[in-house]
């Protein structure tokens, strides 16, 4: 029996487990997916917000503000790009200029250092290809941008590196009291753990319905995006908003750490969990919207649009609590949920210390995990070493993001190992550039078969019938 | 493994038709130090993978597939030693001509050359490109992608195919998958008239009973792992889907035919000016960029129909290097070449020295019974009629000295009816 089972290997499942990893305490990490980060945290914004937006006194808040301030720490205790970028809400007439004045009031209750409401010519300065119609802005200085499949992957690698165990295709169909904890089901495979942590997403309510908790429910809430090619990453510099609206933070514009740049989201409110659809009409507003923030920005020059599902709440905050003996909810984390992800962690931890779990630091625990774009980023002669040592890194698979065959053979044989084209994709940027897997996609189901010793026809995009091929030629 | 730089007369980035046309050419014209660098494992770029035939109609007076029109180069390569590197990424190249590559071998190098041809080729635009709606399942596949598995990997993408663009290689894929044993439902072209060759829409299409929807778009993706279906409807003048044609086809696979970019991401890097038509540099009639030394040709320049001419425009390139290298030119002069719109586009976009010149250009429609002018301002220099011309069919005419001398520019138009 493990001592604890977290379920769901999102960001947050995947902060709190490697969270639990450093002490003296037995971790399964339970997902339903064919790779950890495949829901909310693999389409995002990608945004370490300041935390102006939520509610004074709410948990979104607090975690927020708190989460903000640990995540440069933890990005580089795990290798994960991370830059504070800072954001800037933009407004564009009075009402809009109050609302940023409330934004900034309520975001110095909150504790955000730094913010500031700046008039036009200020903005301009900061960021020239700004809107001409925009005539304020709160800048918020501690504002970032960070990866959030990279995070996630990264911590739950960390967190598989200090001992935990990861189930995948494991989707759990119910949860039953045993003696001194659960049993966790999902068909006829079992796990028993003394504990639960209750991460899973947009499926966090069906989780805690099975242990007899209808507290609260979660409704899925799309966001759509357009992606845009490298050669736009530096037409602003910032993370731009505009005011906020009640069902979000509108349309926003900013570089991603990748150097690309991202557009999005929408904000409609969906009852299907699994609909990861874009539509036309989404895409046209994301395209509209951001053009009235940002001039210039040459959609096509889009590399790609996708569809992110938020877990929404029914209770307005975060749902972090405990559930009677051994069972613990961390749901309805939609946005600030990234940036909150490392504050979650912590908070967890005492929950666990509060209910009577005993944290005994762990001898040997590493927080620390290599960078998987160590290689992309070293020196020439940095390289050549690494290349004669293994000649896989001199030969280069993904042209439009070099990535080489060195990087991807280390990322298929690191901690969580990736077992399908998007997993490589994540963890390497290989297929992530401007052809989108043209070129290279043909090697890497090589790499993958290869590696897996799986037929080269059993090679998927994303597990399941995701087959990227159907058989061989002359058989069909 | 070195670190110590080295010198060679002429660099060619691009072991395809391109960069072999031209570093032959180069050769045949004195040019012994030079060097080709690919990044795939072979030369011959994408003709490997174009097992059909039809190419070398114009260069060879006969019918090769693709290996065998790369093999006549390739073949040249070895017969004259050319050196060439395979696997060997090129990273980088600077405005004087400074060269970073790397490979297996040798790491990552650096090469200074007296001159550079640019000869990398174009890749196909992929899904996210066209932003189309719906899921994002597996079984899409830009057609080029889909001929890497059939042609080279003996694999099959799927069995049930629609097609989203008309240009030669998902005609050519569309016949492919035929043969292999695929249904093809549908090739669906945006446009009113195919961007493909019309011996392709004949071979590829008429000739298996393959529908061609004109004025047709894919507008949703359905299927969650694997493609299930799709969604096409019938687009007004302006290119907007018309909801109620909106028609779902069931199939496991999607190829798309949506376009070919030059891949120009290393040309900026060396600070070669692009044309915003073209995608690819803007050169003169030797195929000189406008950055001394640096010479561009094949599809990385503009994109072509027909491999015959990549030959030929390599060589043009080729040949113009090796001129360069030794210090030979022709008598000076500068005349920008200009368009009207219908002309969509001319390479070269300069013609600076005097000799005659072949200049390529791409219409913009179909057009019938057209007469192209070329004017110095109201003079006019050449005029030439044809009783058609189509985007999918790229046009040339050649301008003598005699015609060149005295002109401050030359506009390239056309007039229809």
């Amino acid at each position: 029996m493990y001592d604890i089972a977290v379920i769901g290997a999102g960001v947050v499942g995947g902060m709190i487990a490697r969270a639990l990893s450093a002490y003296r305490l037995s971790v399964c990490i339970l997902e339903k997916g064919h790779d950890v980060a495949v829901g909310a945290s693999c389409a995002n914004s990608a945004i370490v917000h300041a935390g102006f937006d939520a509610q004074e006194g709410s948990l979104k808040a607090r975690l927020n503000v708190r989460g903000s301030e640990l995540m440069a720490g933890v990005c580089e205790e795990l290798g994960v790009k991370y830059k504070n970028n800072g954001s800037l809400v933009i407004g564009f007439c009075d009402e809009d200029r109050e609302t940023v004045e409330t934004l900034r009031r309520r975001g110095e209750a909150n504790g955000v250092k730094g913010l500031r409401v700046i008039d036009q010519a200020e903005l301009r300065r900061l960021e020239p290809n700004i809107s001409e119609n925009a005539v304020c802005a709160l800048w918020a200085p501690t504002g970032g941008i960070v990866c959030p499949y990279e995070l996630t992957i990264a911590a739950v690698g960390n967190a598989m590196d200090n001992g935990a165990d990861l189930r995948l295709d494991f989707c759990v169909s119910s949860i039953d009291r045993i003696a001194g904890g659960w049993r966790i089901r999902a068909g006829a495979e079992a796990v028993e753990a003394a504990a639960i942590i209750n991460a899973a997403g947009v499926y966090a309510d069906g989780i805690a319905r099975m242990v007899g908790d209808n507290s609260f429910s979660i409704h899925p809430r799309r966001g759509e995006y357009v992606l845009l090619d490298k050669e736009c990453g530096g037409l602003v510099s910032h993370t731009i908003f505009r005011t906020p609206t009640k069902m979000g933070k509108g349309i926003l514009v900013t570089p991603t750490v990748d150097g690309n740049l991202l557009t999005g989201p929408t904000s409609v409110d969906m009852q299907d969990k699994e609909d990861k659809a874009t539509t036309a009409e989404g895409l046209s507003r994301v395209m509209t919207e951001a053009q009235e923030n940002v001039r210039g920005i040459p959609f096509g020059k889009s590399i790609t649009s996708f569809c992110g599902l938020r877990a929404v709440g029914s209770t307005g905050d975060f749902i972090i609590n405990r559930f009677g003996e051994g069972f613990f909810n961390v749901a309805g984390i939609e946005s600030p949920g990234l940036s909150s992800a490392p504050a979650i962690a912590e908070y967890v931890l005492e929950l666990l210390r509060q209910a009577g779990v005993k944290l005994e630091p762990k001898p040997g625990y590493n927080p620390r995990r290599p960078a998987m774009h160590a290689f992309r980023e070293a020196s020439a002669e940095e390289k050549n070493r690494i290349i004669r040592e293994n000649p896989a890194y001199g030969r280069v698979i993904c042209r439009c993001e070099t990535v080489t065959e060195g990087e991807i053979l280390a990322a298929i044989r690191t901690n969580p190992r990736p077992r399908d084209l998007d997993g490589v994709k994540r963890r390497t940027r290989a297929q992530m550039g401007r052809c989108q897997g043209g070129f290279c996609s043909p090697y890497i189901v090589g790499l993958l078969a290869e590696e897996l010793h799986i037929p080269y026809e059993a090679v998927t995009k994303s597990g399941g019938k995701s087959v990227i091929n159907v058989g061989r030629t002359k058989e069909v | 493994m070195d670190t110590m730089m080295d010198r060679v007369d002429l660099v060619i980035v691009g072991g395809g038709p391109a960069g072999m046309s031209a570093a032959v050419a180069a050769y045949e014209s004195g040019v012994k130090n030079l060097l080709i660098l690919e990044r795939d494992s072979h030369l011959g770029g994408i003709l490997q993978q174009c097992i059909h035939n039809g190419f070398g109609l114009h260069r060879f007076g006969e019918e090769l597939t693709g290996p065998e029109y790369a093999w006549r180069y390739e073949k040249l390569v070895h017969d004259y030693n050319i050196p060439y590197l395979t696997d060997t990424m090129v990273l980088d190249i600077t405005p004087d001509r400074v060269v970073t590559a790397t490979n297996s071998e040798r790491g990552v190098f650096t090469i200074a050359a007296k001159a550079v041809i640019l000869a990398m080729g174009c890749r196909e635009r992929p899904r996210g490109a066209l932003n189309i709606a719906g899921s994002r399942p597996a079984g899409i596949y830009s057609a080029g992608t889909a001929q890497k598995y059939v042609n080279l990997k003996g694999y099959m993408p799927g069995k049930n195919v629609v097609i989203l663009g008309s240009g030669d290689i998902g005609l050519i894929m569309a016949r492919r998958m035929t043969l292999e044993g695929a249904k093809v439902h549908a090739v669906c072209e945006l446009m009113p008239y195919s961007g493909g060759l019309a011996r392709n829409i004949e071979q590829c299409l008429h000739d298996f009973g393959i529908p061609l929807r004109l004025s047709h778009t894919v507008v949703e993706i359905h299927g969650r792992e694997r493609l299930e279906g799709v969604t096409i409807a019938r687009v007004d003048e302006r290119r907007r889907p018309i909801a109620e044609t909106r028609e779902y086809i069931p199939c496991d696979t999607l190829l798309l035919s949506v376009g070919l970019i030059p891949e120009n991401e290393l040309s900026k890097t060396a600070g070669v000016p692009l044309d915003r038509v073209t995608n690819g540099a803007l050169v003169d009639q030797d195929r000189q960029t406008e950055v001394e030394g640096i010479f561009a040709c094949g599809n990385v320049l503009h994109v072509h129909d027909l491999v015959d001419f990549v030959s030929e425009e390599a060589e043009i390139a080729g040949r113009s290097a090796a001129a360069y290298i030794q210090g030979q030119s022709a008598e000076a002069l500068d005349i920008p070449l200009s368009v009207d719109g219908r002309v969509r586009y001319t390479v070269p976009q300069r013609i600076t020295q005097k000799k005659d010149v072949t200049v390529f250009f791409r219409v913009a429609d179909v057009y019938r019974n057209v007469t192209l002018k070329v004017l110095d301002g109201d003079r006019v220099v050449l005029k030439k009629k044809k009783p058609k011309m189509a985007p999918g069919e790229m046009e040339s005419v050649t301008l003598k000295p005699e015609q060149l001398a005295g002109a401050a520019g030359l506009r390239f138009e056309l007039e229809v009816g």
